[in-house]
């Protein structure tokens, strides 16, 4: 309570009745990624996505977590994928909220990266939001080299990179 | 991958949440920050702090709301040697349920005795409220409950 960030609200100048009150919940804790995802990680601070192949079913996932849920084996084949990929569903983000860091309206979209059998999510730029579609080629734009660091803050966007769309068939496994 | 290599990186997640608190609890809140305790009187006259927007008997609107304290009873405690970060004081302090003057019930609150040799259930204590400047309307208005000490500066303290 005492070093609480919220707390006044509507002590309006002549201090009227208090009608509602601030109750920000926080919490704190420490994140430890384990050795598959730290791998996919220190794979972003070089500038480089990095996966892992299950050696039952061949499928590659990234960010890998350190085992194939189809088969339950550990995944020990590191795989470098592209820096491309095939946008396979997307939304348009019109709607403000708090702690926003991105000028609205912007596109968050799931990337299926080429050799990847697992999309994850990006934002997507250099698009207008009425030409984002689904098959959409894309590629990573990263920061700067000396800005590169074990997070995803190292891709700034994907955005396209001029291929033609990919085929449906090639893509709706993974929707 | 030697452990060394095993990242680990300090997360905050945080909602900024602010909630309406009608008239009641409103009511209740205004007092603390001008320095008063209210509680609801209830259909059976037992007076309920801190207040309640239904009458727990009846169901009815709570209708007139009461004065209480500034001391009161302490009816249990549990000691905390070790305060985290965000709790309210940064000593060692009790949790306590503290029957004030003229309530029929108790409310949680913070006591801060010295010491768990320093406290008892039975024990009388009083308000301490923050400085006026800087009550907004909150529990926290309420820095803590301490010992009563008779014609004592701790009695003093309570008082607004």
């Amino acid at each position: 309570m005492a070093d609480e960030p919220g707390g006044p609200s509507t002590v309006t100048e002549d201090r009227g009745p208090v009608t509602t009150l601030a109750t920000p919940i926080r919490l704190d804790f420490n994140f430890t990624p384990g050795v598959a995802q730290s791998r996919f990680l220190m794979g972003l601070a070089d500038g480089k996505f990095m996966g892992q192949r299950c050696s039952v079913c061949s499928k590659v996932y990234v960010p890998s977590r350190g085992s194939c849920p189809t088969d339950g084996v550990p995944t020990i084949e590191d795989v470098e994928l592209a820096n491309v990929g095939t946008i396979t569903t997307y939304c348009v983000v019109n709607v403000p909220f708090a702690g926003q860091s991105i000028e609205i309206p912007y596109i968050c979209a799931q990337v299926l990266l080429d050799g990847a059998n697992l999309s994850f999510m990006g934002l997507i730029q250099e698009v207008p939001t009425d030409q984002i579609r689904m098959g959409m080629r894309v590629e990573a734009v990263w920061v700067d080299r000396e800005e590169l660091s074990p997070s995803l803050a190292s891709v700034r966007y994907f955005r396209p990179n001029g291929e033609a769309d990919a085929d449906y068939e090639t893509f709706k496994e993974y929707l | 991958m030697p452990d060394s290599e095993v990242l680990h990186a300090e997360h905050r997640l945080e909602y900024p949440y602010s909630r309406s608190v009608g008239p009641v609890i409103g009511a209740f809140l205004t007092g603390l920050r001008e320095g008063q305790l209210f509680g609801a009187m209830g259909s059976d006259g037992t007076v309920i702090v801190p207040p309640t927007e239904y009458d727990p008997q009846t169901a009815e609107d709570i209708g007139e709301l009461v004065e209480v304290g500034p001391g009161g009873v302490v009816e249990s405690w549990a000691w905390v040697p070790a305060p985290r970060p965000k709790q309210p004081l940064d000593r060692p302090f009790a949790w306590a349920l503290i029957r004030l003057d003229g309530a029929g019930t108790s409310m949680l609150h913070v006591v801060d005795s010295g010491g768990p040799d320093r406290l008892t259930t039975g024990d009388r204590v009083v308000v301490r409220f923050r400085p006026p400047d800087v009550r907004i309307g909150s529990m926290a208005d309420i820095e803590c409950f301490v010992p009563e000490v008779r014609d004592g500066a701790e009695v003093r303290e309570g008082l607004r």
